[in-house]
């Protein structure tokens, strides 16, 4: 009995020390509300936009994924941008620009009178400053990092690491507070599409070097980042950074005053949510305010719901790879044109992609300059494509055919389904299909793209910036192990169309080579999907772009 | 006690060593790789190769594990490729959504399991039990993501529940611990206490079917035995009141193998959380790591399960301790 007293007079004694910590905890812990919030004068709004994964740091240079780069658009300017809702360059913080006779010095007219959230001045000597630190950078880490610089500048004042490109970007000078010249070492196809990658945004030269944009170091098999990259990112854009939390999975930013534009939104916050069905939920409960890439399965659904589904013009292709190396029968041309007959692609495109998709006629999409409405036309018609077979002694032909699974692309919502499809359509004229499928993460594209395994396989592309070279150049501008082809002729077509002048010319230049292309049939293109975002009825003025480039300056939410 | 403790602490070193060797092993015997995931769409052979001898993953393998093994016990697990911040910083910043979600669940599981266990043992044989063995077999059958996905998508609106997240977004809610429910009532911010347990109720709900019918049906077979055990029988003989008899010598002794069944169960909640997170978009460590094992985030994947791993045996050496508490011949063998 005195055992049994004990333990409760413990037990009450432990109850009554757990009751005064947290008596004591509640006092040392104060609600940090801000209670003016709510009275303050807001207009715009608050807008929360489901994203489907996390943003990498707020360093436009040293970022390449579209989640990072939804944000940074909000928040940083470019040269030049895109028209919303086109791939058409027009002028964002350079009012005019002017490439030389060569292309290889550009003239940009930048704006009056604007400033960087952190109060400086943008001007020339901005530009300069930014385009200087870049061809500057040093560190290999920080170099491997700068992808889209690396594509596009292709070398660095002192390349380190295994880097071995010879540098496009020459120098910059600031001729007056509104004038920056931008000197090439070479013409490039790329410009001046390419100033619209947001990796090239303009940042404030005060907040890079006041919190040491430039350090890059290893950690682990990964690297880290400056303040300037998580926590100050500081450009000219509507928006300004206020916070990114990472428990929550909330960036937050908030209407800026002095840059180029005035958002008419007090607030937008971009909410991490990687479950499709989980962003539907969310939109239909009201937490959040939109999304992006809907399943096309959804969209009556969110109609009916009052949702707006606005589809984004085609920027991307699905092709199905042709590797020449892997299966002799495929070096014959009739072969390959075969292919391109036996497949179904009208049928394809209207049973299992999104409304708004077209078929694919050659490899760069219509909204780009270079695209070709005279290339060689591949109807379906299976009986020219068992002729054909049977002209080049394939009538037997066998065909590992890759596929990835475990991933849904922009170009590819649902790769199975892609897969039976065309399979079906190749058995139909006497083609033996052996299915291999891989896991996107485990293996797919070195597989297909590194060793070249495959006989076909599904691939695709989504465009960075509106110039032809950007897709055919980077399928078919030299030999790869994902075609197996040597063809020195196209090589030094694209080569030659890379480098002709901008304007006709260069457009002409790849109309010819988009023909070309489609004569030799190196792949076969397949469609051209259009992705979309979806926002709640309460949302207006967003604009879907081509190329992911929403501008949210303009949104209200009503 | 004290010394039963350390020496499970200690034995627990070998265990996570070979498995440090076997995660890191078999993270890099898959195809990829860190460069090849930081660099995305744009990688090439040329870049990836490049990447690789930056971050010397070209190095010979048993050096990078001396290199990883010699962070890793100085608590660096590296930055994580996804976020580019430091995974330990990740881990605690995550792990109070899990302990919140799994506690959630645990209390489903063990609050209702355990009675009804008991009570279909009691009524064996009867409507209860009868209920009570389909009802869990279903539990086992039906896998986490599929429930999570029914109860979001059927349940959510009808009843007015979130479908994802801890807490409504831009609701004003002060982080002192990051235990949302916790911060509410340390801060006295009432509204958020609800907001965060109404954001529970759902993924603690799927999280817990597993546990919840395995627990059930343990107690139940658990109070069958006990129930024919000699000793039941004396202290019927005795005359001694059915409740204390019940209460005292029944329940009590079958709560052993439940015991053990708990700890197994909070091991596997683990598991359970990397689905039931990512469909609720339930930040915790699970949704960590489903992200990590999606985007091909190494350091994240290495850190998370050599972590799990840590609380596995953590957890297991509680279900010894507990032993001791609900059983006092145990402590004394």
């Amino acid at each position: 009995m005195l055992q049994l007293r004990v333990a409760r007079t413990r037990r009450i004694a432990l109850i009554g020390l757990a009751g005064a910590l947290a008596v004591s905890m509640s006092a040392c812990a104060e609600s940090k509300r801000d209670d003016n919030a709510a009275g303050g004068e807001k207009t715009g709004g608050t807008m929360v936009f489901g994203a489907t994964g996390n943003p990498k740091m707020f360093d436009p240079i040293f970022n390449d994924e579209g989640e990072t780069f939804r944000i940074t658009r909000q928040i940083y300017d470019t040269l030049l941008q895109n028209k919303p809702g086109t791939a058409d360059v027009v002028g964002s913080l350079a009012e005019k620009w002017e490439p030389s006779n060569d292309g290889k010095t550009w003239t940009f007219t930048l704006k009056k009178g604007v400033k960087f959230s952190d109060d400086t001045a943008f001007d020339a000597k901005a530009v300069c400053f930014n385009f200087d630190r870049w061809f500057n950078m040093k560190g290999a880490a920080a170099q491997s990092q700068m992808i889209y610089y690396g594509d596009v500048f292709e070398g660095f004042a002192k390349n380190e690491g295994d880097a071995t490109g010879d540098p496009v970007y020459k120098s910059c000078e600031a001729k007056d507070d509104s004038t920056a010249v931008i000197n090439l070492n070479k013409a490039k196809g790329a410009f001046p599409a390419a100033f619209t990658l947001p990796s090239f945004s303009i940042s404030s030269p005060t907040a890079l070097q006041k919190y040491n944009a430039d350090t890059v170091t290893q950690s682990g098999d990964s690297f880290s980042y400056s303040d300037y990259a998580n926590k100050y990112p500081t450009g000219t854009g509507p928006f300004k950074f206020e916070s990114w939390d990472q428990a929550k999975g909330e960036v937050s930013i908030v209407k800026s005053t002095g840059g180029t534009d005035t958002a008419k939104l007090d607030k937008l916050i971009f909410k991490v949510i990687p479950d499709e069905n989980a962003r539907k939920q969310a939109l239909k409960s009201g937490d959040i305010d939109g999304y992006d890439y809907p399943s096309p399965a959804d969209y009556a659904l969110l109609r009916n719901d009052g949702a707006q589904v606005l589809i984004r013009p085609s920027f991307n292709i699905l092709y199905l790879g042709i590797n020449q190396a892997n299966n002799p029968a495929l070096k014959d041309v009739r072969v390959r044109q075969a292919l391109a007959y036996g497949i179904n692609r009208e049928q394809f495109v209207k049973s299992k992609l999104a409304e708004g998709s077209e078929v694919a006629t050659e490899f760069v999409p219509k909204a780009i300059a270079g695209y070709n409405d005279q290339v060689p036309q591949f109807p379906y018609d299976p009986e020219k494509a068992k002729q054909l077979l049977a002209a080049a002694g394939a009538s037997n032909l066998t065909l590992n055919f890759y596929y990835p699974t475990e991933v849904t692309r922009p170009y590819m919502p649902n790769p199975a389904d892609t897969f039976t499809a065309i399979s079906e359509d190749l058995k139909k004229i006497g083609i033996k299909v052996e299915a291999i499928a891989k896991p996107w993460n485990g293996g797919y594209k070195d597989d297909v793209q590194k060793a070249g395994k495959q006989d076909v396989h599904l691939l695709g592309w989504t465009g960075d910036y509106n110039d032809a070279g950007n897709f055919v150049g980077t399928f078919f501008g030299r030999s790869k192990p994902e075609f197996g082809f040597d063809n020195p002729a196209l090589f030094s077509a694209i080569s030659a169309a890379d480098a002709a002048a901008v304007g006709d010319a260069h457009t002409k230049a790849y109309e010819e080579v988009n023909k070309q292309i489609m004569d030799y049939m190196p792949a076969v293109p397949i469609a051209y999907p259009t992705p979309a975002l979806v926002v709640g009825s309460k949302i207006k003025g967003v604009v879907a772009s081509p190329l992911t480039d929403e501008r949210f300056n303009t949104v209200t939410k009503g | 006690m004290l010394r039963f403790i350390v020496r499970r602490l200690l034995q627990a070193i070998p265990t996570l060593l070979i498995l440090s060797i076997l995660v890191f092993a078999w993270l890099r015997a898959l195809p990829g790789g860190p460069a090849g995931a930081m660099l995305g769409d744009k990688a090439t052979p040329e870049k990836i190769a490049n990447l690789n001898h930056i971050l010397g993953l070209d190095q010979p393998i048993y050096l990078q594990y001396i290199k990883f093994l010699g962070r890793v016990l100085t608590g660096d697990f590296g930055n994580s490729l996804v976020s580019t911040q430091p995974v330990v910083q990740e881990v605690l910043d995550f792990l109070p959504a899990t302990i919140e979600l799994s506690f959630a669940a645990l209390f489903i599981a063990v609050g209702l399991g355990i009675p009804l266990g008991y009570l279909a043992a009691r009524f064996r044989g009867g409507i209860i039990d009868n209920l009570t063995i389909v009802v869990t077999l279903v539990g086992v059958a039906v896998p986490v993501f599929f429930l999570g996905y029914l109860l979001q998508n059927n349940l959510a609106e009808p009843l007015g529940l979130p479908s994802q997240g801890r807490l409504t977004t831009g609701l004003d809610a002060t982080d002192i611990t990051g235990f949302a429910i916790l911060d509410g009532i340390l801060t006295q911010e009432w509204d958020a206490v609800w907001d965060a347990i109404r954001h529970l109720i759902l993924p603690a709900i799927t999280l817990a079917t597993i546990p919840l019918a395995v627990i059930t049906r343990i107690t139940r077979a658990s109070v069958l035995d006990v129930m024919n055990e000699d000793f039941i029988r004396t202290a019927q003989s005795k005359g001694l009141a059915e409740q204390t008899i019940r209460g005292r010598h029944v329940l009590r002794n079958a709560l052993l193998p439940v015991a053990t069944t708990i700890g197994l169960q909070t091991g596997l909640l683990l598991g359970g959380a990397v689905l039931t997170e990512r469909v609720f978009t339930f930040r915790g460590l699970g949704f960590l790591l489903a992200e990590g094992i999606e985007r091909k985030d190494y350091p994240r994947r290495q850190a998370l399960i050599l972590l799990g791993a840590l609380v596995y045996v953590l957890v297991n050496m509680l279900v010894d301790v507990s032993y001791g508490l609900i059983d006092p011949r145990v402590r004394v063998r």
